[in-house]
């Protein structure tokens, strides 16, 4: 059973302490992501669904509750080995692309790579290669991203959550700074990936895109106040077609 | 492997920030340049005295009248002048040790002849003058005992004299006037140069003391006996010869100190040698001090970059770099700057020790241990001075780091 639970929680907590006063941002989030799954997380600001993120991310630790990510108890890690963690396990893919700078796609794909303290990864240039090849942005290896559009930068952002080869990849509104036409298409590339087998996790306040999800959870005040499956999944790469062409764009 | 990914994520980071590397570089850069540049001159200076006090003729011991303190500065030289010729002929006499002794009688003077006239030193001295200060002749010879012994009007002149007196013309042979007294050239000296005090030793006419004595001076006492023994290892002993046998010239009571001082070249260099170690140790720590502030310059610059970066920091954390492994990029960056920069910094300081020594003739010496040693201490200020940034980027929150702007 727990070989196909990429995410399980049971009774995630998580108090802040500002001054005096203490913030419950989680109370008690019993949840569950199977493998291949396309999850939505859902919920307004202050719902509390960055504070999840953050812990299914493991870049934060839970008050209480315990916390299984592809099999392994990770609630309670310190800080190495939540690094290790992330590393082996998770793609992150942020709102604001956070690429390094001066940086070419390839060397930033390459980066999760250089930090792999297995010892395996040797060829990390031809696996950044591959996975630049996986978003279709192979022509633009060594371009930095002050070259590249928006959508091209958040493919590379993808590229490098892919390179590891992660069980899970966490998307944290993915497509805030992009207009509509392109987040469709790195939709698209989710919908792509997540057919592929890869479990996908996407924290969102917008509606329109969640329906590109296969589950939908939805956060209010800490707690999960809906779990409902996406009744009519809208295929992003259709939506494409209707919406109008733009050439500067073209994939 | 690890290490070598590290370095090379440090390298990367150094290249992409050309500018700020190389301005961060500077400090460092000045600061080895000026210790290397610094103690270059002061090892110069050493190494010339040095050369100076050889140059000065080797197993030499002075014999001054009068009492003095150590360290070779005496204290009222010759207010009570008691040194004879017949004490020099008493340690010929006496002495086991010395092969040579020669009186030292200095008197000032203009001398005449030639093209004009020229102020300098006179010197009465004996025969074994030329062998204790080892000074050979470019042209003509220097006095025989004859010429001592009956005081002849003869004189060896130092190159300096002959070039001002007899430019174009091989003074041998010529005539001078020493006071109205005339003199017969019998001898040119070869080139010693400058002693360490920097007065020029060729500046200088020497006659018999005998001569001198009668002609030119007209005193009974003499300043300096010099003498020389076969051997350097002789010195110590002969020192204490030497002594014995003054005390018993002065018939000096046990209780009575010594009237007289005798020295040797070890004491002479080891005053001169003190100071200018002094001097270089001051030049280098003044140097050492740019490189402080070279250093201070680096933790400054890394300080500011960790603020600058604090995002990148963030996404090197959240994609799983471990804090020791964002610290240990740090660390290397800094280092591999301070150490690029005390490199550039030497070879600076190479060229500025050449530049300086040329254009103002100063001797300088670069050390292979200077350099090494500026070469560590650059590298240990980078380590040093890039901990604190370091651990500070080190130890930041993934989530805040990633939400900075």
């Amino acid at each position: 059973m727990s070989d196909t639970a990429v995410i399980r929680t049971h009774a995630l907590t998580k108090v802040y302490h500002m001054g005096s006063t203490e913030v419950r941002a989680l109370r008690g989030i019993d949840l569950e992501v199977r493998r291949g799954e396309f999850v939505a997380v859902m919920g307004a600001s202050g719902s509390g669904k960055s504070t999840l993120m953050n812990i299914l991310g493991c870049l934060d630790v839970p008050t209480a509750g315990t916390y299984d990510l592809d099999g392994e108890r990770v609630n309670g890690l310190d800080r190495n080995a939540r690094a290790h963690i992330r590393n082996r396990k998770i793609g992150f893919v942020f709102q604001g692309f956070n690429l390094l700078g001066r940086t070419t796609a390839v060397e930033n794909v390459e980066l999760p790579l250089l930090y792999d303290r297995s010892g395996q990864k040797l060829h990390t240039r031809r696996l950044a290669l591959e996975a630049l090849e996986r978003v279709g942005l192979s022509d633009r290896a060594h371009h930095q991203p002050s070259e590249l559009s928006g959508g091209q930068q958040q493919r590379v952002a993808i590229a490098r959550a892919l390179v590891t080869r992660p069980a899970l990849l966490l998307a944290d509104e993915p497509t805030g700074n992009l207009d509509t036409r392109t987040s469709v298409e790195v939709m698209a590339l989710f919908q792509d990936l997540n057919e592929q087998g890869i479990t996908i996790v996407l924290v969102t306040h917008e509606r329109d895109l969640a329906r590109y999800t296969r589950r939908v959870v939805e956060l209010r005040d800490g707690h999960i106040i809906r779990d409902t499956p996406v009744p009519e999944r809208a295929v992003a790469a259709e939506d494409l077609r209707t919406i109008a062409l733009d050439d500067e764009e073209a994939s | 492997m690890r290490a070598i990914v590290l370095v090379k994520v440090a390298l990367q980071s150094i290249l992409k920030n050309t500018l700020r590397s190389l301005l961060t570089m500077l400090g460092i850069i000045i600061g080895v340049g000026a210790v290397i540049v610094m103690v270059a001159v002061g090892l110069g200076a050493q190494q010339r005295i040095q050369q100076q006090i050889e140059n000065l003729g080797t197993n030499m011991i002075v014999l001054t009248a009068g009492a003095s303190t150590q360290g070779g500065v005496s204290q009222g030289a010759q207010s009570f002048n008691r040194l004879t010729v017949a004490n020099a002929d008493a340690l010929r006499r006496e002495s086991t040790l010395l092969v040579a002794i020669s009186p030292v009688i200095v008197t000032g003077g203009h001398v005449q002849g030639g093209i004009g006239n020229w102020r300098t030193a006179i010197q009465g001295v004996a025969v074994d003058y030329q062998v204790i200060r080892d000074w050979a002749t470019t042209s003509g010879s220097f006095f025989d005992a004859t010429d001592v012994r009956v005081a002849r009007k003869v004189a060896v002149i130092g190159a300096t004299v002959a070039a001002n007196l007899f430019p174009d013309q091989d003074p041998v042979g010529q005539e001078i006037q020493i006071r109205s007294v005339p003199f017969r050239i019998i001898g040119v000296l070869a080139p010693k140069g400058q002693t360490a005090g920097g007065s020029d030793q060729d500046d200088v006419v020497l006659a018999p003391y005998t001569t001198v004595q009668t002609r030119l001076a007209g005193r009974q006492f003499i300043p300096q006996i010099l003498a020389a023994t076969a051997s350097p290892s002789d010195i110590p002993a002969a020192m204490e010869e030497i002594t014995s046998i003054m005390r018993e010239q002065h018939r000096l009571a046990a209780w009575e100190d010594n009237d007289f001082t005798v020295r040797n070249q070890a004491d002479l260099a080891a005053a001169a040698q003190s100071t200018t170690e002094v001097m270089t140790l001051l030049l280098a720590a003044i140097a050492s001090i740019s490189l402080l502030v070279g250093g201070i310059g680096i933790m400054n610059i890394m300080l500011v970059s960790v603020t600058e970066r604090t995002r990148e920091i963030g996404i090197r954390l959240a994609i799983g770099a471990r804090g020791s492994d964002v610290m240990t990029q740090f660390l290397v960056e800094s280092t591999v700057m301070s150490l690029v920069g005390g490199a550039i910094g030497t070879a600076a300081g190479f060229a500025g020790a050449r530049i300086l020594g040329h254009f103002t003739g100063w001797n300088t010496a670069v050390s292979v241990p200077t350099v090494v040693l500026a070469l560590a201490f650059s590298a240990s200020v980078g380590i040093f001075f890039g901990f604190y940034p370091a651990r500070r980027a080190a130890s930041l929150d993934p989530i805040e780091a990633l939400r900075y702007e």
